[in-house]
């Protein structure tokens, strides 16, 4: 996954669009969030961290977000296409 | 790039913690002259954070035991059990775990980190969805990586959030493993068992349940949390260490289980290490033996805790939220916990310094783990000592009277 690689797909605007509100929220404002943001290093967050934004994430999306995918999802937009191809099963 | 590399942000905070002071990672204990004593740096310290819960590290028959099984079968089993063979001692300490906790089956691992790693690792596979409460510990999280299968973390202590995730994997076919702890070692607190066995029968889930803090410390018997709530029945695998109430090292699991001996060709942390040697077993054997005979042990421990965490509490520190043998003190950030830290080693009180990310909630907290063996006069030093520090970091106000001196 990159997440520099904006591809139109259904849903995915408004999926990034409740992450990274949520994430905003989450981390109060303090940083300039893009799709491209290394949510480990731009945001600052550890590896427990980043696991409390996905249980978060579970509940704001209603669906299971899997730990195993954590190695996978280093940016916003990462995160923003795990939720989707979750979504759709 | 150098291998290394990825750890610039670990070095970071380990630059931080080790500037101010002594290494909190590197702690030597140039002599341990007791459960509760040793000297640190050439100084007198009182231990406080060590985990011997019943103080049995030197309690003379264990010693003896060991001792005994050193003489007569040798230093190690230079292998593992399938290649090498069970000696008395492991089938005799399983014998006995299982009667102990009235199980049919037992199984002993060469440590309490293994026992996870195994039990985890065997009883699940990639359909299956490992549902694990999200303070659970380290080597929880690692069998859980071993194992392969689909993680789902409930929040801490939650018994409608977990229900709230197995309703969602609800559709999913696979079996679902719940993972939870007795006492939680970071916050001394312990898990609402009852309720999430509630939860467990409704979704037609598995549960196993980590007693390593709370095995020898809850329960009528000290056979922990599950004993202590009365639901050993609905708990189906009991995971436990011998390196905190039997002071000495390795783990377990206990099960009714039908087919869990299958487990020790399966569980590949359990066949490819090399067993405990004999003197191990024998004091841990020892051991179980004064954790049924001496119920006196598990009474101190209690009235230790209380009066630790008492003391604590009234001096306006904040704890952890149950009395139980870890107090869990909550200190601002991590320079705060960590200048805390070397205030009180430098006055001879070692206790553990335990920072984010290896915390909840990203709490910053020196733990103290009481123990049988500590004298009400220690436990009352400590108490002062920690006083002491808080009033020279300016935590805690000095109290007129004192200050008039």
């Amino acid at each position: 996954m990159n997440g520099s690689i904006a591809v139109a797909e259904a849903g995915y605007d408004e999926v990034l669009r409740d992450v990274m509100t949520f994430l905003n929220d989450q981390t109060k404002r303090r940083y300039e969030i893009t799709e491209s943001t290394n949510m480990a290093r731009d945001l600052n967050l550890d590896s427990l961290a980043v696991m409390d934004v996905l249980l978060a994430l579970e509940d704001k999306f209603d669906v299971s977000i899997p730990i195993n995918h954590l190695a996978e999802i280093q940016t916003v937009s990462d995160l923003a296409r795990t939720i989707i191809d979750i979504k759709k099963g | 790039m150098s291998l290394l590399a990825r750890f610039t942000h670990v070095a970071n905070n380990y630059g931080k913690a080790t500037a101010l002071g002594a290494n909190p990672f590197k702690v030597r204990m140039e002599k341990v002259i007791s459960p509760t004593e040793a000297v640190v740096n050439g100084r007198p310290t009182t231990l406080a954070g060590t985990h011997n819960y019943l103080g049995l590290t030197f309690d003379a028959d264990c010693i003896e035991a060991a001792i005994a099984a050193l003489r007569q079968e040798g230093t190690g089993t230079t292998g593992s059990r399938v290649a090498n063979g069970s000696y008395s001692h492991h089938r005799g300490l399983e014998e006995e775990l299982a009667e102990f906790f009235g199980r049919r089956h037992a199984m002993v691992f060469s440590t309490g980190y293994q026992a996870n790693l195994g039990m985890l690792s065997a009883l699940v596979g990639p359909d299956d969805h490992l549902v694990i409460d999200a303070d659970c510990h380290a080597s929880i999280y690692d069998g859980c990586k071993l194992a392969g299968a689909k993680v789902t973390r409930f929040r801490h202590n939650d018994p409608a959030d977990l229900e709230k995730r197995l309703r969602r994997l609800a559709a999913e076919g696979g079996n679902k493993l719940i993972v939870i702890e007795g006492i939680y070692s970071m916050l001394g607190d312990e898990a609402p068992l009852r309720e999430i066995v509630e939860v467990k029968k409704k979704y037609g889930a598995y549960l196993l349940v980590d007693e390593a803090h709370s095995v020898g410390v809850l329960g009528e018997r000290g056979r922990g949390l599950a004993e202590a709530a009365g639901c050993e029945a609905d708990v189906d695998f009991v995971v436990g260490t011998f390196s905190k109430s039997f002071g000495s090292v390795g783990g377990f699991c206990v099960s009714d289980m039908e087919g869990f001996d299958l487990l020790r060709v399966a569980s590949r942390p359990y066949t490819f290490t090399a067993s405990l040697p004999p003197s191990v077993m024998a004091s841990v054997r020892a051991a179980l033996k004064a954790l049924q005979e001496r119920p006196e042990l598990r009474r101190k421990l209690h009235e230790n805790a209380a009066l630790l965490y008492g003391e604590l509490s009234r001096s306006g520190f904040t704890l952890g939220p149950v009395v139980n043998p870890i107090v869990a003190v909550r200190l601002e950030d991590p320079e705060t916990a960590i200048r805390f830290w070397n205030g009180l080693l430098e006055r001879g009180v070692y206790v553990n310094l335990a920072l984010p990310p290896a915390t909840p909630n990203g709490w910053s907290m020196l733990r103290v783990s009481v123990s049988a063996a500590h004298s009400a006069k220690q436990l009352m030093h400590i108490a002062a000592v920690f006083r002491d520090v808080a009033y020279d970091l300016g935590i805690l106000e000095m109290p007129v009277r004192a200050a008039a001196f």
